[in-house]
């Protein structure tokens, strides 16, 4: 038996696949990805829906499978479940999306259905109000969860008067979208200008798109493209404490400012978001989680929207830590411009960050994702791998630098859900709370 | 399209096992640069003992506390540094340990495996923080949110008799509070040997050099004898058994019924009906349930049923179940859904339509599918039908077992779910309405 660690053979490079892409007379642009592995198809579809009223596009997605003039909701799921396929939808302030998979000999035949539903889905008034309602019933139950109320507040808190600050629908909003409205919004909205259509698995790209062009060549209609602003500046405030009495855990969230991709600085941000709280071995879960046992899944991230990028950290803790976590994230955060990383830390995050997109783009669907995502920010797939090249190039004066200029909570919006009996007092040593 | 004309991916499989009993199941597919290594251990939930619960749990979290020659928080920075990740998972009958790395990291991943296969370092004071870790964990997955533990949790105990299919594999806080260092030593020593365990590497590296590593770094674990595992079986019921109870934070009515199900694993044949009939009744909107139930009764807002307690047919003991959950929009009756149920599976009992069937096929084999695309899941899948079914190649021929489960067969699982056998847990919401 060896007792030494072995360490890593010699690296494999990233290998990414090179999307074809194709756009269609009518605009819709189409990226089809070869990836044998399982005889499967990965479908993404999005189309932009900036400034679309939220509830409206909610209901829209939820109903866009009720039915088409030809065919009923049944018929239309049956032949979606005969390739081995489904389909779903979801909007958020951005865009409308429609996702999905089938066995990949039964690509043409999910197109057809998804052409079919986006010519002439008709919503028909029963579906429709059953739809409506599950949205109203599974909002009661979101409601409840300490996620979907802290995510709510902070999105009011760091967004109000943009539409990213009102990500969530309430009840009300729901219930007064009737048919006309959705059926307004897919005529204005739910076209192929502007419109993305990524597939990805065990295809072959000419027939692939040939099966594209069939189903959605004759998709038209003309559009009213609306622009989404750019995100405000984060702007610090006092403390946000949200009540919810009985609580036996409080929700930290701390949100503070990030730079988009095409920054210099991304790559840099990056690994300082890592070395903080963005992997396993960061100084916020040691912190938290190995050291003070606080939280189960201390985290931090950074989130990159068409609109704007922010980072989060969040942690949930038990109500009686509440006071001292803070105290610990903060100073976490604080300390990644007052103790930079020294060079095996960084390289820790470093190789972590390369071996990731590896990681991530292993799958049909995690090909499919990263596309998708990237594309919503007008990034190629190829831009991973010129990432990969700028993580190698990062210097720890580089996350000293990028922490010194926005990892800083007194700059940071911080919101907190829990009892606010017991937490208040320990919060006010924080300073000024403000209730949500 | 029938089942019989998808076409399976051919994932070779080597199996063989070291002199120390360890099986070993190796599956190389150069089709991305990243390795899957996972660890299965032939115990779960089930196997901890009494005044113990939630020890299996929690002895998972230990395996991460360090071990020989790795310390504390080491596996993770190890893998991570390799560009990999990890994680460990408890279930009713197996714990699983896995990592997936790009492929340069094999050697050091099947090292950390190896070296904490010889026994964690367990400390007064790591167990205390792992303690504390895994109530926060409970507190985010069950206590303070609505449904928490339901039904997983909650319905066991309304099922079964014995303490082993009963109890809350989470853990009582009570229980977790009293684990001490020698309780982990003797879980240890029972459950962990190498003869009780499953090594599934899976991707993109080289049989002969991953034979011959494998051997390098586990061939020399101690030799101990595997545990004896007893039989779990218990009775099946014979009259109703109905719990109901209040969840404050919970806004809808929800219910989960279940009926006991042929062994998964010494019944297979048996039970796979019942795997089909779980997609027929709740896959889509063209399923028996979804259709009845939200669209044309709208007595639920959400509907879903599935063979064992966490939904894997395939890494599963018996005693077992078919279960079924509904959340009903407010102020909706829970007997009317139980009738429904009742009505649909006698409808299904009367005999089912061949091309409904072969969709349904068709969906439950893509999804099996998609699994296997990933080199984790490949790996994870592998090492379970190892465990379970004796075989790790048995992971590639589900799908076509179940393509070639009969209508008839499936007639006869509904038939068999009868109100006299059923075990119903009610949830009445609490909560802001």
């Amino acid at each position: 038996m060896s007792n030494v660690i072995p360490g890593l053979a010699p690296e494999v490079p990233l290998s990414l696949p090179v999307p074809v892409e194709r756009t269609l007379p009518n605009g819709l642009r189409v990226l089809l990805t070869r990836r044998p592995g399982v005889p499967l198809a990965e479908v993404r579809l999005s189309i932009p829906a900036a400034h679309a009223d939220l509830a409206a596009a909610d209901l829209l997605s939820a109903a866009l499978f009720s039915g088409t003039e030809t065919a009923s909701m049944t018929e239309i799921a049956q032949r979606l479940q005969g390739v081995g396929g489904a389909l779903g939808a979801g909007a958020d302030p951005d865009r409308i999306a429609v996702s999905g998979n089938s066995l990949a000999t039964g690509l043409p035949e999910l197109l057809e259905v998804l052409g079919d539903l986006l010519k002439a889905a008709e919503y028909p008034e029963g579906p429709l109000a059953v739809e409506r309602s599950r949205i109203i019933d599974g909002l009661s139950v979101a409601e409840q969860q300490p996620d979907f109320q802290v995510n709510r507040v902070l999105d009011a808190r760091l967004w109000d008067g943009h539409p990213y600050g009102h990500q969530q629908p309430t009840a009300a909003e729901v219930a007064a979208v009737e048919r006309d409205a959705v059926l307004a919004l897919h005529a204005s909205r739910v076209h192929p200008a502007g419109a993305r259509l990524i597939i990805v698995g065990d295809i072959d790209t000419d027939a692939a798109f040939a099966a594209v062009e069939k189903a959605l060549g004759d998709w038209n209609g003309a559009g009213e493209p609306r622009h989404m602003e750019p995100l405000p500046e984060l702007v610090a405030g006092p403390l946000v404490l949200v009540d919810r009495p009985g609580s036996v855990q409080s929700a930290i969230r701390v949100a503070y400012p990030a730079v988009e991709r095409t920054h210099p600085d991304n790559a840099a941000q990056h690994l300082a978001n890592l070395v903080f709280g963005g992997y396993f071995s960061s100084r916020l879960v040691m912190n938290l989680r190995e050291t003070k046992g606080y939280g189960y899944s201390p985290r931090s991230r950074v989130d990159h929207s068409p609109a704007g990028s922010i980072q989060l950290a969040a942690v949930d803790v038990a109500t009686e830590v509440t006071g001292p976590a803070l105290a610990e994230v903060r100073a976490e955060l604080r300390g990644m411009a007052e103790r930079p990383p020294a060079a095996d830390e960084l390289d820790l995050a470093r190789r972590y960050a390369l071996g990731s997109v590896k990681l991530a783009t292993a799958t049909q669907a995690g090909v499919a994702n990263y596309i998708s995502v990237l594309a919503a920010s007008g990034l190629p797939l190829a831009w991973l791998a010129e990432h990969s090249e700028r993580i190698r190039e990062v210097t720890p004066a580089d996350v000293q630098r990028v922490a010194a200029e926005r990892l800083d909570p007194d700059r940071a919006v911080t919101v907190v859900l829990g009892d606010g009996a017991e937490v208040r007092e320990p919060l006010a040593a924080f300073g000024e709370i403000e209730a949500a | 399209m029938t089942v019989a004309t998808i076409p399976a991916p051919a994932f070779a499989i080597e199996r063989f096992k070291l002199a120390n009993g360890l099986r070993v199941v190796l599956a190389p597919d150069p089709g991305a640069p990243v390795v899957g290594v996972a660890v299965v251990y032939d115990v779960g939930m089930r196997s901890e003992p009494e005044g113990r619960t939630g020890f299996a749990h929690l002895f998972e979290h230990m395996m991460f506390q360090g071990s020989h020659n790795v310390g504390k928080a080491e596996h993770m920075r190890h893998v991570q540094s390799a560009g990999g990740t990890f994680n460990g998972s408890t279930h009713i009958d197996y714990t699983d340990y896995f990592n997936l790395l790009p492929s340069n990291g094999l050697e050091l991943a099947l090292f950390l495996e190896a070296d904490r296969m010889r026994g964690p370092a367990i400390t007064e004071e790591n167990l205390a923080n792992q303690v504390s870790v895994v109530k926060e964990e409970i507190r985010v997955n069950v206590l303070n949110r609505p449904y928490g533990g339901f039904p997983w949790i909650k319905l066991p105990p309304v099922m079964f008799d014995t303490f082993a299919n009963s109890h809350d594999g989470y853990g009582s806080f009570v229980d977790l509070d009293a684990a001490t260092v020698d309780d982990a030593k003797s879980f240890f020593n029972a459950y962990y040997p190498a003869s009780n365990a499953v090594l599934s590497v899976a991707g993109d590296f080289d049989l002969a050099q991953a034979r011959e590593l494998v051997e390098r770094h586990f061939g020399s674990v101690e030799a101990r004898p595997a545990p004896v595992h007893p039989s779990f079986n218990e009775p099946d019921l014979s009259a109703e058994r109905r719990v109901s109870y209040t969840d404050e934070r919970a806004t809808l009515p929800a219910v989960a019924v279940a009926w006991r199900v042929p062994d998964p694993v010494t019944e297979l044949d048996d039970f796979l009906p019942y795997v089909v009939l779980g997609e027929l009744l709740t896959d889509g909107d063209a399923s028996r349930l979804v259709e009845r139930l939200i669209h044309t009764d709208q007595t639920a807002t959400a509907v879903a049923a599935h063979t064992t307690f966490m939904a894997e047919p395939f890494a599963s003991r018996g005693p077992t179940v078919m279960l079924i959950q509904a959340f009903l929009p407010p102020g909706n009756a829970v007997d009317t859904v139980l009738g429904t149920v009742q009505e649909e599976l006698a409808r299904i009992a009367e005999g089912v339509d061949e091309a409904e069937l072969d969709r349904v096929k068709a969906r439950v084999a893509a999804q099996l599918l998609r699994g296997d695309d990933s080199v984790m899941g490949r790996s994870r899948r592998f090492a379970t039908a190892e465990i379970f079914h004796g075989d790790a190649s048995m992971s590639a021929r589900f799908p076509a077992l179940l393509g070639e489960v009969t209508a008839e067969a499936v007639a006869q699982a509904a038939a068999a779910l009868t109100p006299n056998r059923r075990a119903v847990l009610e949830v009445i919401p609490g909560g802001a309405q």
